[in-house]
């Protein structure tokens, strides 16, 4: 597959009251056209600091101070602008070099779109669902009057909103929470946008509605080849919509592979205790695992591997030297030093070979839906 | 079960808002008993009323129908002053947004001893629990001098924790205690929830939408929909039997981090137009030990054959 998105060695600095804050200390990511990729993370590890370099809305304070991004999505038609040149790949733009909020115009909205995390906040409570997507679509399509109005019906219709000629005259105030996600989700659309990036979509919602939101989400990415990145902190959700996922830490990639290699055979002791601390994994009356201690301070220069201090197998090499990429198959990766061939052989945590069995239908949690089997 | 001590004793417990044409039930028939040392969970969507049987519970909000019985003896309507206070000792919450509910002006010390205060217990009294309730949630004495914007989201949920510690209670009503927390905290805040509840013999309410986080947690689980009731049992048999269909559907939604099996998931949706409740009107039916569903007499029957067949 294309790339579409190409990040290469990406640092952001904070200014924050005469100090520097590194929250992202070299990122190397692809994002293929048409994928799903989920950036995995707690808070504070950089997950939503690297989406917004890509739409430009990087805090006031926050600068790329080294790096690229390069988006491949618009072909030729940015030329003449200083961050163009072509690789291997084809055309490119460097959306790290953009400075002024008109070059990203160009790019936010029409190719690249986000969704917010909270869609109680994030409508207008004084306009008319209706009128905020045929916003959208004056400003980045250019349509106007009747034109505008079909192909909002067309866009609510899309998102599964029912009786779309009545939702269109509609406040936000009376939608439920997961109907305004679909509106909002519904603008997003209606931009037409190559790159979709959701901001922790679902956390605001509830389970059902959860679900109901992600399955969406993945009929709009198979209906227009969107690409989508997603952002969370619940790896649960995660193995529903992501064909690959990235896991954070500490403002840099630790891992990153397909998600069945994620799931079925991590290799970092972070996503080893990320996937452990799932109440999913958990038994009722054993303690659940627990990761202890707090993200490193990134004031202070970090040593060696982030994670080493609370992770209780730490290495010596650790806490002294940046572990590098490890290749394990050509689609994983992960920066752990247990994956040099001096380590020491550590197996994972037994939780995650319990990943497998999870909902399986011999697993009493499916129980109920084998009962329907059987009644239909 | 039968034999064990019942703590809190809810009977057809309605809890209206507004007046007239405005009147709307939030919680229309809820009766459940919750048994010393045990956690009862209460799972439903947003609406659904779960937060509103907590807050009638602890006497936010008055019943309009029905009792409330702690330990035996009635706790709604008119209560004399000294009743009031020994149910505030005895009945305390923690909530569900950690950054919300401290006292942003407030120094810990204060946040957590406010409880305590106006009950004529002398200072150091005072001052001695406050620093044991904090050492219980694994938090330093010392913390006590500080502001509640000088903790994380984790350890703020520790101190909302102590705050309802410090009254010595013996039943806590946690809703959504865990939701707003990220995940490798959940996990933190759990342990140290099931850790107290050893230490201290509680009873927990846990109030969650959550069912991954239920399953792991709760004793028993209650389901409750638009006001309703519709399935309470057993964490183990709720899962292995669900019989009501919203029940089934909440199950069917939960994430589960196995990439295979999500893949081929399917979702149930749940459409209340499935009942028809006009002419059969359902009831509250003991399927098997300890297992209730709200069902018509044809449902019953139904969910009686399912019961068998597996």
């Amino acid at each position: 597959m294309a790339h579409i998105l190409s990040v290469r060695n990406l640092h952001v600095q904070f200014t924050l009251r005469g100090r520097k804050l590194h929250a992202l200390r070299g990122i190397d990511l692809d994002v293929e056209d048409g994928e799903s990729l989920a950036i995995v993370g707690e808070s504070g590890s950089g997950k939503s600091v690297l989406n917004k370099n890509f739409i430009g809305l990087l805090d006031q304070n926050g600068s790329v101070t080294d790096g690229e991004i390069r988006y491949y999505g618009m072909g030729d038609k940015l030329r003449h602008y200083p961050g163009a040149g072509v690789d291997e790949n084809g055309s490119y733009i460097d959306l790290a070099q953009f400075k002024k909020n008109e070059d990203w115009l160009r790019i936010r909205g029409s190719e690249i779109c986000m969704i917010p995390q909270d869609p109680m906040t994030s409508l207008n409570p004084l306009k008319t669902i209706g009128w905020q997507i045929a916003e959208a679509l004056m400003l980045h399509r250019g349509m106007k009057g009747k034109m505008a109005y079909e192909e909002t019906i067309r866009i609510l219709e899309d998102v599964r909103i029912d009786n779309p000629k009545r939702r269109y005259k509609q406040y936000p105030h009376e939608l439920s929470g997961g109907m305004r996600q679909r509106v909002v989700i519904a603008i997003a659309m209606a931009c037409n946008p190559r790159i979709l990036i959701c901001d922790e979509p679902t956390t605001a919602l509830d389970v059902t509605i959860q679900a109901q939101v992600l399955h969406l989400l993945r009929e709009l990415k198979e209906k227009y080849n969107l690409t989508i990145i997603f952002i969370t902190h619940d790896l649960g959700v995660v193995a529903n919509v992501a064909d690959r996922v990235a896991v954070m830490y500490a403002g840099d990639i630790i891992e990153i592979g397909l998600v069945n290699e994620i799931f079925y055979d991590p290799r970092h002791p972070y996503t080893w205790a990320l996937l452990s601390s799932l109440p999913q994994l958990g038994h009722r009356g054993e303690e659940l695992y627990a990761i202890q201690g707090t993200p490193p301070n990134l004031f202070k220069e970090v040593r060696g591997d982030a994670f080493a201090a609370r992770n209780p197998n730490a290495l010596v090499i650790d806490s002294l030297q940046q572990p590098p990429y490890f290749d394990i198959t050509p689609t994983h990766r992960a920066k752990t030093w247990l994956l040099d061939e001096r380590a020491p052989k550590m197996e994972a945590p037994k939780q995650i070979g319990k990943i497998r069995s999870l909902g399986h239908p011999s697993a009493p949690a499916d129980a109920g839906k084998e009962a329907e089997h059987a009644d239909a | 079960m039968q034999t064990r001590e019942t703590i809190l004793s809810v009977k057809g417990l309605q809890v209206a808002f507004g007046h007239g044409r405005n009147r709307f039930y939030a919680v229309k028939n809820a009766s459940f008993d919750i048994f010393k040392g045990e956690t009862f969970g209460i799972v439903g969507e947003s609406g659904s009323g779960k937060t509103t049987i907590g807050r009638a519970i602890i006497r936010v909000y008055p019943a309009t129908a029905g009792s409330i019985l702690f330990h035996g003896e009635e706790i709604t309507g008119r209560l004399p002053k000294s009743r009031r206070r020994d149910l505030t000792n005895q009945i305390q919450m923690i909530f569900q947004d950690p950054m919300a509910s401290l006292n942003e002006r407030a120094k810990i010390d204060y946040i957590v001893s406010e409880g305590l205060l106006g009950r004529g217990i002398p200072r150091e009294e005072v001052r001695e629990r406050v620093d044991q309730a904090l050492r219980d949630v694994g938090l330093l004495p010392e913390f006590a001098s500080r502001f509640p914007h000088e903790f994380s989201g984790g350890q703020r949920q520790r101190i909302g924790i102590a705050r309802a510690l410090v009254m010595n209670p013996e039943f806590i009503i946690a809703d959504e205690p865990i939701s707003a927390l990220d995940v490798s905290i959940r996990a933190q805040v759990l342990n140290l929830m099931s850790h107290l509840q050893r230490e201290h013999g509680l009873t927990y309410l846990f109030i969650s939408h959550d069912l991954s986080v239920m399953r792991f947690i709760c004793d028993r689980i209650a389901v409750i929909h638009k006001g309703d009731i519709v399935e309470m049992a057993d964490t183990e048999s709720l899962f292995a039997h669900p019989l009501h269909p919203y029940t089934r559907a909440l199950l069917s939604a939960i994430p589960q981090p196995n990439p295979e099996m999500e893949k081929h998931k399917r979702l149930e949706i749940y459409d209340p137009s499935c009942h028809h409740y006009e002419i059969d009107v359902p009831g509250w039916n003991e399927v098997e030990n300890g297992h209730w569903l709200r069902a018509n007499k044809q449902e019953l029957e139904k969910a009686l054959e399912m019961l068998q067949r597996s």
